[in-house]
């Protein structure tokens, strides 16, 4: 691995460093907050390794929650992963050994990164690259969920609104992918079928029915260029 | 006192069921990837990242409250800063003080 790749991940990577220490810790003030120590936190940034599943996985645990609940819940807030999945399925195909980890480590904010970064400089390795900044926003989220684990409720000053980083980077990649692409209608039908179904389903389950509304929304885009083009 | 057994399982679940989502796609499209697959993985990034923004955004109560200004200043703010410098960390950071500042002092 050139000196230039790992560099480049690193600096890459700072945005969501940020955020995942931030983000990492409230999870794990929360988790010690229900009496479990710090080799729980490590257990499930390790194992888990999703944001939100996690602080829903702090209320399954303490409320004693079954195996199929847990199970329906994990699909429901999660499923937006397999999207993911869809649009890595051409530029993850010859990643070798890292394959495996890099699409167990597919988060929102590594996804977002990958998605806002497909021009590389010069000497970067692209398969290197991409599997280091996934192990890199990992390692940081790990230690900001132990640091919470550990330090619990002693933090002094006020953190109130520092998730905001995570809302930031993603509007941020928003736009730079707005002045990228000549192609605007992907992003605004994404923005408002979400926001619809955000509306009629509400802020608990808004994202499945978004999930569909989008593909359906791209379906018939694509029909709809195809027979332009014919 | 800690259930540990039900723990461990509760946890066992969440991350098998977290890393099916994953993979899934990859198990299902990576031999024979149908036209329609390849051309959702272009164009769902955009679609997907505007879905993302609304995710963060989804706790805003426009009708009470502070009416959701404290994220609507913040947004633009991100914005302007990003179209100005394009410096991500800048943008970020100044996004995030902006929030944390409207949140703690102004609409408290």
């Amino acid at each position: 691995m050139s000196k230039v790749t790992v560099k480049h991940a690193f600096i890459t990577s700072l945005p969501v460093m940020a955020g995942y220490i931030v983000l990492g810790t409230g999870f794990g003030i929360l988790l010690s907050s229900k009496g479990y120590s710090f080799w729980w936190a490590l257990l499930m940034s390790v194992t888990i390794y999703a944001g939100s599943m996690q602080y829903v996985g702090v209320n399954l645990l303490a409320g004693g929650a079954s195996v199929i609940s847990t199970i329906l819940m994990t699909l429901m807030v999660n499923a937006r992963h397999m999207f993911y999945g869809i649009s890595m399925i051409e530029n993850y195909r010859d990643m070798g050994w890292r394959k495996w980890y890099v699409i167990f480590g597919l988060t929102d904010e590594t996804y977002s990164l990958v998605c806002g970064n497909p021009e590389l400089p010069d000497g970067v390795e692209q398969k290197n690259f991409t599997f280091l900044l996934t192990l890199m926003n990992q390692s940081y989220w790990i230690f900001g969920s132990i640091l919470g684990a550990v330090l619990g409720n002693t933090i002094i000053f006020n953190t109130a609104g520092i998730d905001f980083s995570m809302t930031a980077l993603f509007v941020i990649i928003f736009v730079e992918q707005w002045e990228k692409s000549e192609q605007h209608f992907p992003a605004i039908m994404g923005l408002a079928v979400s926001i619809v179904c955000l509306i009629l389903f509400g802020a608990d389950s808004f994202l499945v029915p978004s999930m569909i509304g989008i593909s359906l929304g791209l379906f018939l885009f694509q029909k709809k260029t195809e027979r332009r083009t014919e | 006192m800690i259930d540990q057994s039900h723990s461990l399982i509760i946890i066992a679940v969440m991350a098998v069921c977290t890393m099916l989502l994953r993979f899934l796609p990859f198990i299902l499209f990576s031999k024979n990837t149908p036209k329609f697959v390849l051309y959702l993985g272009e164009v769902l990034p955009y679609a997907v990242i505007a879905m993302l923004v609304v995710y963060c955004l989804k706790g805003i109560d426009f009708l009470g409250g502070d009416h959701g200004l404290p994220e609507i200043i913040s947004v633009l703010f991100v914005i302007l800063l990003h179209k100005w410098r394009h410096n991500t960390l800048l943008s970020i950071l100044g996004g995030t003080i902006c929030y944390m500042l409207l949140i703690q002092l102004v609409f408290t």
